[in-house]
C-alpha cells in the first residue's frame, strides 16, 4: 500500500519559447533576457542565478535588443519601436517610434547619457535619456544597407556599426563615417550571398571585433581599418558576440550551438607586450543557435534557439570548488518564480494551465482500484479537458487562479482582470464572466483565492494587496492591505492560509508580510533572509508558515507567536546538508499533507520531497568523513537496507528523483489524499524545436 | 691469428628503428636513429645505412643531437651510460657512466653540459615510477668519465620518448603522464601541474600520449587519446591557464612536433596521415595521407626542410618540404607475429618471412635493409580492427631458387578455413617472382609444413596438411611453349594419422613425413612407403635429415621431451636423448644442427653433429621464452676459426627470434675485431657518402682490373692504372682553391701518365719490392699469388677463406700506395 495515490499529468503541453536578447547590468547583478513572444525576465545573479521578474509579452512586440541605462531597462524591436520598462510594475513604461523601420540594435554610451539605435532604413539614431523619458538627438550619416548590429567605443567618441558585407566607424560628434571594413563573403556557394555582420565589438584600444554570416570572427585595427587577424571558428554564422569587463576575453555564439572563447594572450610568459587575440576554449552547451551571450566576472551565460539559459562558470575564477562553479542549465525559468502557470482546485479536483494566450480547464482523471506502490492503476474515468478560455487584446496573460472549490476562475494581464464564475454541474459547465468588477482593480501582479472561495486577493503595485469579496452576483472592493516598509517592488508570492484568517505576501525585497484577514491590517513581517523566497506555504492546522528561499534554506515560521518554530532553530543550528543546498533549482511549491502534520510536501523542477519533521535530521557535519552516501539515503537505498538497519538511516528529508528525465511543475495534495504531479517530459520539448543546423558527425 | 673464442648473442640487423625519435643533422645529410643497440647513420638522399655507431652494450634509447656541437651526438642506453659521438666518423669521443638505466634524454642549447635523463626513482628500483633527472656532463680529457651527479627535475615522469618537451629557449621543460601535465621553470624553480578530468564519463579519454613545445612563443600542445590535440596558453598561472583543442585524429595521437620556427605543428597517428597545422590558423591543415602504417614519431630537421616520420611497420619516411616522400627507410617488418618460418632467399641469400599484411619481405641481413615486397595476397588491405584477413602463413623456395611456394589462408570464427597455395616464379628479366599457379583450397585443413625437394633433377613440392594427408606437387611438363603449371602429383597418407612435419634428405631421394608418434619415410622418386620408424611416447614435432657426412641420419624431436636420432642404413634408433626441443634447424653447409630447448621458462642452444655424441656449442638460458623461429644464413665471406667453440660459426651464422620479437644471431670476437677494423680501415673518401654498396663497387673493379692483370702479366704495371686512376681523382676532386698552381700540376700531371709507359721496368721493381715486404709481412704463409689463382677459381666454398686474405692484402696494398702517392704529392 502507497501512502499516496499519484495523478501523473503529462497533458499540459507548455512550450517555453527562443531566447533572444540579453542584457547584464554589472551594477546591480541583473540579467534582463528577452524571448521570441516578447516577454523580459529579471534574473538576479547575486541570489542564486533567482528569476525575480517576469514582463509579459505582447502580441505586436518583439524584442531584438536590450539595454541597460543605469538602472533602467530600454528594448527595441522589429515593430520600430524602442520601449522603456516599469520594472516595479512589471509592464512597459512607454515605447517610442523611432521612424527608421524596423530596429534591429540598441545601445547605450558607457556614461549613460545616449542611446543608439540601428534601423533597417541605414541610420543610426541618437536618443538623449533624460530623467523620465528619451528624446530623439539626431541621426548620423545615413548607410545604405541596413544596420545590423552597433558597439560604442568606452571613450564615447565612436560607434562600430556592422551592416551587410561591411563593418563602418562613425566619428559620434561629427557624425561621419571614418572607416570603411569590408567583410569577406563566405567561400564555394556562398560566394553569392551577402556577409551578415551579425555582431561587433568596440575595445578601448580601438580594435574592432567582428562576427558574421560566414562564420568568422574578425580582428581589425579601428585606426587604420585594416583586418589584423581572421579566425573561422563555424561553417554557419556567428551570431553573438560578447567581451569581458577587462577585455581579455571575447566569446562569440555561433548556429551550431557553440561558444567560442579568444583571449588576449601575450605569444611569450612574463612579456605583456605584443598580446594578440587567441582562440581558445569551446564550450558546448546549446543544441542550437546562441542568440544572446554575456560575459561575467565569472561565467558565461548562453541563450538561443532551444530555450535554456545556460551559465558556464570559468573556473580559473574560482578559489576552490565551490556551490557557485557549477555548470548551471537553467531549462525553463517562466516556471521557476513560483507556479503562476498553473493552479489546481483541491477540492474540485480540476487543474488550470495558463498559456501566453489561453487558459485551459481540465478535470483530473480517476480510478476505483488500488494497487501495490509502484503500481499503475486503471482509469476509470478518463482525463477531460472542460474548458478553453482564450484570452481578450494583445497583452499576454500574466497571471491567474482557480478557486479551491472550482467556482472561481481569474487571470490577469498588464492593462486588465477578468474574474469567471463558473459552474458544474455533472458533466455540464458554465462560464459567466463578472461584468462589474472595482475599479482599483485594473492589473494585478499575483492572483490568489481564499480557501473558502469567499475572498480574492491581488497583487497591485507597490507591495499592496487588494482584497475583493465575491458573492454568487457581484464582486466588491473591500480593503487593500500596504505594508509598512514601502517597498516598491512586487508581490511575486502569496498563500493564504487554511483557515482564511492569514495571508502572507512575499516582494522581490525579500520581504514577506503577514497581513489579518479579519482584521484586516497588517500581523507582522517575517525577518527579512538575504535570499529571495521562491516558495511559501501556510500549515493548514498549525497555521506555521514554512519559507524556502532560493539559496536552499528552509524556515519555518510560527504566524502565531509571530517567532521561529524550534525545529526551524534547531535545523538551521545543525544546518541543512551540502546535497541539498547545492542542488541547482530553487523550490517552487510547498504543501502540506493534512493526514499527517509532521509532513510537509516540496517540490523543485526536478524533485519531489516530503520532510517529516519527527525524523532526525541528517548532518552535515559528517558529510566530510562518511560523505553523501553515508547520510543523505534516498527511498530507494533505504528500502534495500534490512528492516533493522532502516531506522538508523531514516531521516527527515525522503527525496523522490523520477523526475530527472522531465520537468516537475507542481505538485500537490488534493483532498482525497491523492497527489497530483505535472510533468512535462524534455524529450517531449526539444522534439517540438525546430531542426538544428546540419553538421557532419564523424562516423556517420 | 690469435682467438678470442667468445661468443656473444648479438643484435645484427632487423632491430626496431621506430623505436626512439630519430634525429636529423644539421645540414639534412644523414638520419641517426636508435637501432637495438646501436645507432645507425642513414643518408637522407639516398636512403643507404652509412654505419652506426656501436658501443653500447644494451638498448639505445635515445638520440640527440649536441646542442653545443652540432657534429656530435649524444646517446643513451639502458646499460646506464650516455656516450657522445662523432658521427661522420663513428667514433666514440667520450662515455659517461651514469649507472641507472636510461630510458630518454632531453637536451636544450641553453642548458650546456647538461643533459636530462629519464631513469627509474631510486627508492622504487622495481617499480615503474621514473623521474627526470638534470645529470652535469663533467669535462675531463677521460674516454670513460663517471657523471654520478644527478638532481631531480621532475618526479613521476613517463618514460616514454615524447612524453617531455623543453619549451622557448630551454625556459622551462614541460612533461606529461596519465591526465597531468606539468611546466618546470629552471628560472624560478617552481612547476605548476595542470590535470584534467578522465572525461569517462562523457566518452572522452582525455590521457596525455604526448607534448611539444613551440620554438619560439610560449605554446604547449598537447596529444591526447581521443585524438585531440590541446594548445595549453598562459601555464605560469594556477588558474588563468587557458587552451584551446583541435581535433582532427580519431585515434590517439601519437606524436607531436613543431617545426623549428614555430609556424607550423605536425602530428601523427593511427591514421597513418601526417596531419600539418598552421599554427595561430587552426582551420587550416594539409594532410599527408597514405603513409604506409601507424605514425609513431615525426622529427624535423633543424632547417625545417625535412620532416622524418616513423612508422610502427618499422620504417622511416623522410619527407621533402612537406609534401613529398623522398626516402623510405625500411626495417624488418615485425608485425603481430611471424607465421612463416625464417627462410633464406638461395638467390639473394635474403631473409624472407611474412612482413606487411599479405607480403612476404626479403630482408638483406648483411645491408640491414628491406630488399623488395612481395604482395602474395594481392587483396587491398582495410585497416580495421576484428576484421579477418588473409595471412601468408607458409613459404618455402626451390633449391636454386627459381621457384617460392606460399600459403595464404584466412580463418573467419565459426567458417570454413580459406587456403591458397601460390607458386611462383623467378623472372630472370624483372628480377622477381611472377605467380605461376594458385591452388584454391589445396588440402581441406590447415598446411603445417610445405618443403620444395632438393634434388637437382626434379622441382617437387610437398605439403603436408591436419587433413591426414600430405601432397606431392610437381610441375607439368613443358609441352606447350609457355611455361608448365603446378598439378598435383601425389596423395599419400598413413592410417589416417595427421601429419604434422616433414623433411627432404639432402640429396632429394627420401622423404620423411611425421604422421603423430609415426615417421614414416617414403621415395619421393616411386612414392613407395619405405620404412615406418616409431618412438612413442609423443607426437613427432620437428624432423631433420643430417647433411653432408651425417646424411645417413634422420633426427626428430617429438612432444614428449625426446629428441631421437635414427639410423637410416639400419633403420634403427641410434641414440636419443631427454630434451623439449621446440626448434630443430640443420645448417645447409655444415653437419651442424641446433636444437633450441625451452626449459624452465628460458630457452637454452645446442649445436651438435648427429654423428658425435657430445655438443659443439651450447648455451644456457639464452633468452625468456620459447624460441619458435631460427635459420642458418649462410656467411658471405667464412670465418677461420680453429677455435672447436666457435667452429660451427665460419660458414653459417644462426639468426634466431625471441619471443618478443627481437633478431638476434651469434657473434665472436674476432668477427667483432674484423668488422670494427674494416669500418675503420674503409673510411678514406669522405666527400662521398661512403655506403656500402659505394665501397662494393669500388672494391669490386679494383679487384677485377687487378685480376685481368693478373692474367696477362702477372708483375707488369700492376698498379699502374689504380694509382693513375687515384691521382687524377684527387685532382678533380681536391677543390681548386687548396690546389697548387697549375703550371706545377700540369707537369706532374703529364709525369704521372708518362710513367704509366716509359719507366714501367722501373716500377716493376719498385712493386717487386713492395711484394716483398708484403710476404715478410705475411709469415709462414704460402706463396700469396697462388692464393690469389685460388681466389678466382673454384667456387666460393672452398676458397672462401684464402679470398678474404687476398681481398685484405689487397687493400692493405692499396693503402699503402695511397699513402706513398701522397706524400709523394706533398713532397713536390
Amino acid at each position: 500500500m502507497g501512502e499516496f495515490k499519484v495523478h501523473r499529468v503529462r497533458f499540459f503541453d507548455y512550450m517555453p519559447t527562443a531566447i533572444r536578447a540579453m542584457a547584464f547590468n554589472a551594477h546591480t547583478e541583473r540579467l534582463a533576457l528577452a524571448r521570441m513572444d516578447g516577454s523580459v525576465e529579471i534574473f538576479n545573479f547575486t541570489d542564486h542565478y533567482f528569476q525575480e521578474k517576469v514582463i509579459p509579452g505582447k502580441d505586436s512586440r518583439s524584442i531584438e535588443s536590450l539595454c541597460w541605462v543605469g538602472g533602467r531597462l530600454f528594448s527595441a524591436g522589429l515593430n520600430g519601436e524602442i520601449a522603456e520598462y516599469d520594472l516595479e510594475n512589471l509592464r512597459p513604461k512607454y515605447s517610442l517610434e523611432a521612424y527608421g523601420g524596423p530596429i534591429w540594435t540598441i545601445i547605450s554610451n558607457t556614461q549613460g547619457t545616449q542611446l543608439a539605435i540601428g534601423c533597417e532604413d541605414g541610420t543610426v539614431k541618437l536618443f538623449e535619456v533624460l530623467e523620465e523619458h528619451i528624446q530623439f538627438e539626431r541621426n548620423l550619416d545615413r548607410q545604405k544597407g541596413r544596420i545590423i548590429s552597433l558597439s560604442w567605443h568606452p571613450s564615447g567618441t565612436h560607434i562600430a556599426a556592422g551592416m551587410m558585407d561591411m563593418i563602418r566607424v562613425f566619428d559620434v560628434p561629427t557624425g561621419h563615417a571614418v572607416q570603411r571594413l569590408l567583410v569577406d563573403r563566405g567561400f564555394g556557394g556562398s560566394k553569392s550571398r551577402e556577409t551578415v555582420v551579425w555582431s561587433v565589438a568596440f575595445l578601448s584600444d580601438h580594435t574592432v571585433v567582428s562576427g558574421d554570416s560566414a562564420g568568422k570572427v574578425q580582428v581589425w585595427d579601428g585606426h587604420t581599418g585594416t583586418l589584423v587577424k581572421t579566425h573561422l571558428v563555424t561553417k554557419w554564422d556567428v551570431l553573438a558576440l560578447s567581451v569581458s569587463k577587462d577585455e581579455s576575453s571575447v566569446v562569440a555564439g555561433t548556429s551550431e550551438g557553440t561558444v567560442i572563447q579568444f583571449q588576449f594572450i601575450a605569444p611569450t610568459l612574463h612579456q605583456q607586450q605584443d598580446k594578440e587575440w587567441v582562440r581558445t576554449r569551446t564550450f558546448k552547451n546549446h543544441t542550437h543557435d546562441v542568440r544572446a551571450l554575456a560575459e561575467i566576472e565569472t561565467a558565461i551565460v548562453s541563450g538561443g534557439m532551444d530555450t535554456h539559459l545556460v551559465v558556464r562558470p570559468l573556473l580559473e575564477k574560482f578559489d576552490e570548488k565551490s556551490h557557485a562553479s557549477g555548470l548551471r542549465k537553467i531549462h525553463f525559468p517562466h516556471v521557476i518564480a513560483n507556479n503562476i502557470n498553473l493552479s489546481c482546485a483541491k477540492k474540485a479536483g480540476l487543474l488550470l494551465f495558463q498559456f501566453p494566450g489561453q487558459l485551459e480547464l481540465w478535470r483530473l482523471g480517476d480510478s476505483d482500484e488500488h494497487g501495490k506502490p509502484g503500481d499503475r492503476l486503471p482509469l476509470k474515468r478518463k482525463p477531460e479537458k472542460l474548458l478553453l478560455l482564450k484570452r481578450k487584446g494583445e497583452d499576454h496573460i500574466c497571471c491567474s487562479a482557480l478557486s479551491s472549490c472550482g467556482g472561481w476562475l481569474a487571470y490577469s494581464t498588464v492593462s486588465s482582470v477578468r474574474i469567471y464564475r463558473l459552474q458544474t454541474d455533472n458533466n455540464n459547465i458554465s462560464i459567466t464572466k463578472v461584468s462589474k468588477l472595482p475599479k482599483a482593480l485594473h492589473s494585478a501582479h499575483q492572483l490568489c483565492f481564499s480557501s473558502d472561495s469567499s475572498k480574492m486577493f491581488a497583487a497591485s503595485s507597490q507591495s499592496s494587496v487588494l482584497v475583493i469579496a465575491l458573492t454568487q452576483s457581484e464582486c466588491k472592493y473591500v480593503h487593500t492591505l500596504k505594508p509598512k516598509s514601502g517597498s516598491r517592488q512586487p508581490i511575486h508570492l502569496m498563500t493564504t492560509s487554511g483557515d482564511g484568517k492569514w495571508l502572507a505576501a512575499a516582494n522581490s525585497d525579500c520581504e514577506i508580510h503577514v497581513y489579518n484577514l479579519q482584521k484586516l491590517k497588517l500581523h507582522c513581517i517575517v525577518p527579512v533572509y538575504g535570499s529571495c523566497p521562491s516558495a511559501m506555504g501556510i500549515h493548514p492546522t498549525t497555521n506555521n508558515m514554512t519559507v524556502v528561499h532560493a539559496d536552499q534554506q528552509l524556515f519555518e515560521y510560527s504566524i502565531v507567536e509571530k517567532q521561529y518554530t524550534d525545529w526551524s532553530r534547531k535545523l538551521q543550528k545543525q544546518g541543512l546538508h551540502n546535497v541539498w543546498l547545492d542542488r541547482d533549482t530553487p523550490v517552487t511549491h510547498v504543501t502540506f499533507n493534512s493526514k499527517n502534520p509532521n509532513q510537509v510536501v516540496l517540490h523543485d523542477m526536478h524533485m519531489f520531497c516530503i520532510i517529516d519533521q519527527m525524523f532526525i535530521h541528517p548532518c552535515p557535519c559528517h558529510n566530510g568523513l562518511i560523505g553523501f552516501s553515508g547520510l543523505f539515503y534516498n527511498q530507494m537505498t533505504l528500502r534495500s537496507l534490512s528492516e533493522q538497519e532502516r531506522p538508523s538511516h531514516l531521516h527527515a528529508f525522503k527525496i523522490c528523483k523520477t523526475f530527472q528525465v522531465s520537468l516537475l511543475f507542481l505538485a500537490s495534495l488534493l483532498d482525497d489524499q491523492s497527489l497530483v504531479v505535472v510533468e512535462r517530459p524534455l524529450l517531449a520539448i526539444t522534439s517540438q524545436l525546430p531542426a538544428p543546423v546540419r553538421q557532419k558527425k564523424f562516423a556517420t | 691469428m690469435v682467438e678470442h673464442a667468445e661468443i656473444r648473442m648479438v643484435h645484427r640487423g632487423g632491430s626496431k628503428i621506430n623505436f626512439r625519435e630519430p634525429v636529423i643533422t644539421n645540414d639534412s645529410r644523414f638520419l641517426l636513429c636508435a637501432a637495438g643497440e646501436s645507432v645507425n647513420v642513414y643518408s637522407t638522399s639516398t636512403e643507404e645505412y652509412v654505419h652506426d655507431l656501436q658501443g653500447h652494450t644494451g638498448l639505445v634509447t635515445g638520440v640527440v643531437l649536441n646542442p653545443s656541437n652540432h657534429l656530435q651526438v649524444y646517446s643513451c642506453s639502458a646499460d646506464g651510460t650516455v656516450r657522445l659521438w662523432d658521427f661522420t666518423d663513428a667514433i666514440l669521443i667520450k662515455t659517461f657512466i651514469i649507472g641507472y638505466p636510461i630510458y630518454s634524454i632531453y637536451v636544450s642549447e641553453k642548458h650546456g653540459g647538461v643533459v636530462f635523463l629519464v631513469v627509474p626513482m631510486a627508492n622504487y628500483k622495481s617499480s615503474e615510477l621514473f623521474q627526470l633527472v638534470a645529470v652535469h656532463l663533467p669535462h675531463s680529457g677521460d674516454q670513460e668519465v663517471e657523471a654520478r651527479e644527478l638532481s631531480a627535475v621532475l618526479c613521476d615522469v613517463s618514460p616514454h620518448a615524447g612524453a617531455a618537451s623543453f619549451g622557448r629557449e630551454g625556459e622551462y621543460i614541460a612533461a606529461v603522464r596519465g591526465l597531468q601535465l606539468e611546466v618546470f621553470f629552471f628560472k624560478k624553480q617552481k612547476s605548476y601541474r595542470f590535470s584534467l578530468k578522465s572525461g569517462k564519463k562523457k566518452g572522452a579519454k582525455n590521457a596525455f600520449t604526448c607534448i611539444s613545445c613551440h620554438p619560439k612563443e610560449d605554446c604547449i600542445a598537447t596529444g591526447h587519446e581521443d585524438g585531440k590535440i590541446r594548445m595549453w596558453r598562459n601555464f605560469n598561472q594556477k588558474k588563468e591557464y587557458t587552451y584551446s583543442t583541435l581535433h582532427w585524429h580519431h585515434g590517439a595521437v601519437n606524436t607531436l612536433c613543431f617545426t623549428p620556427e614555430g609556424t607550423n605543428l605536425l602530428s601523427g597517428g593511427i591514421e597513418s596521415v601526417l596531419v600539418h597545422w598552421h599554427y595561430t590558423q587552426e582551420n587550416q591543415k594539409d594532410f599527408l595521407p597514405r603513409l604506409g602504417a601507424a605514425i609513431t614519431h615525426i622529427a624535423v630537421s633543424p632547417d625545417g626542410s625535412l620532416f622524418s616520420t616513423s612508422h610502427s611497420d618499422n620504417k622511416i619516411t623522410i619527407i621533402q618540404s612537406c609534401v613529398k616522400v623522398s626516402a623510405v627507410i625500411q626495417g624488418l617488418v615485425k608485425g603481430d607475429g611471424v607465421w612463416t618460418n625464417l627462410i633464406i632467399d638461395p638467390r639473394s641469400k635474403a631473409l624472407v618471412l611474412n612482413g606487411k599484411p599479405g607480403h612476404l619481405q626479403f630482408y638483406s641481413l648483411h645491408r640491414d635493409k628491406q630488399l623488395y615486397n612481395l604482395d602474395i595476397v594481392q587483396q587491398e588491405y582495410i585497416h580495421e580492427e576484428g576484421l579477418d584477413q588473409f595471412e601468408v602463413v607458409k613459404a618455402a623456395f626451390d633449391a636454386r631458387g627459381d621457384w617460392l611456394a606460399t600459403v595464404e589462408e584466412r580463418r573467419k570464427k565459426g567458417a570454413e578455413l580459406e587456403i591458397n597455395l601460390k607458386l611462383w616464379a623467378y623472372d630472370e628479366l624483372t628480377q622477381s617472382f611472377v605467380l605461376n599457379t594458385t591452388v584454391t583450397a589445396p588440402h581441406e585443413d590447415q598446411i603445417t609444413a610445405m618443403f620444395f625437394s632438393p634434388s637437382p633433377e626434379t622441382t617437387m613440392l610437398v605439403t603436408t596438411s591436419l587433413d591426414g594427408h600430405f601432397k606431392a606437387w610437381l610441375l607439368a611438363d613443358h609441352s606447350d611453349a609457355n611455361e608448365g603449371f603446378w598439378a598435383c602429383d601425389f596423395v599419400g597418407g598413413y592410417h589416417l594419422l595427421k601429419p604434422g612435419c616433414c623433411s627432404f634428405s639432402a640429396d632429394g631421394s627420401l622423404l620423411s613425413v611425421g604422421f603423430q608418434e609415426v615417421v614414416t619415410v617414403w621415395s619421393p622418386a616411386s612414392w613407395e612407403l619405405l620404412t615406418t620408424l616409431s618412438q612413442p611416447p609423443g607426437a613427432i614435432r620437428d624432423l631433420c635429415f643430417g647433411r653432408l657426412s651425417c646424411s645417413k641420419y634422420l633426427l626428430g624431436a617429438s612432444t614428449k621431451n625426446q629428441l631421437c636420432c635414427w639410423n637410416l642404413l639400419t633403420c634403427s634408433l641410434e641414440w636419443s636423448t631427454p630434451m623439449d626441443v621446440s626448434l630443430l634447424q640443420t645448417d645447409p653447409l655444415s653437419e651442424n644442427m641446433a636444437a633450441f630447448c625451452s626449459q624452465s621458462g628460458s630457452s637454452d642452444l645446442f649445436v651438435f653433429k648427429p654423428s658425435e655424441p657430445r655438443p659443439l656449442y651450447s648455451q644456457k638460458a639464452l633468452c625468456t621464452g620459447k624460441v619458435q623461429h631460427a635459420v642458418f644464413a649462410p656467411r658471405d665471406q667464412m670465418l677461420e676459426s680453429c677455435e672447436e667453440r666457435t667452429q660451427w660459426l665460419n660458414r653459417s651464422q644462426l639468426y634466431f627470434f625471441t619471443q618478443h620479437m627481437d633478431l638476434l644471431t651469434f657473434s665472436t670476437k674476432t668477427e667483432e675485431d674484423r668488422l670494427l677494423a674494416s669500418s675503420k680501415q674503409l673510411m678514406v673518401d669522405d666527400s662521398v657518402a661512403v655506403t656500402p654498396f659505394y665501397l662494393l663497387l669500388g672494391k669490386h673493379r679494383g679487384q677485377q682490373l687487378e685480376k685481368q692483370e693478373a692474367l696477362t702479366n702477372p708483375m707488369a704495371e700492376r698498379t699502374q692504372l689504380p694509382q693513375g686512376s687515384i691521382a687524377i681523382k684527387e685532382l678533380l676532386h681536391t677543390p681548386a682553391h687548396v690546389l697548387p698552381s697549375a703550371s706545377f700540376l700540369c707537369a706532374m700531371f703529364v709525369r704521372s701518365l708518362l710513367i704509366s709507359s716509359s719507366s714501367a721496368r722501373e716500377e716493376k721493381e719498385h712493386e717487386e719490392g713492395e711484394m716483398e715486404r708484403e710476404e715478410e709481412d705475411s709469415e709462414g704463409e704460402a706463396d700469396p699469388r697462388l692464393g690469389e689463382s685460388a681466389a678466382w677459381g673454384p667456387p666460393e666454398e672452398f676458397g672462401a677463406p684464402a679470398l678474404t686474405k687476398a681481398q685484405e692484402r689487397e687493400l692493405r696494398k692499396v693503402k699503402t700506395f695511397d699513402h706513398s702517392w701522397l706524400s709523394s704529392l706533398l713532397d713536390c
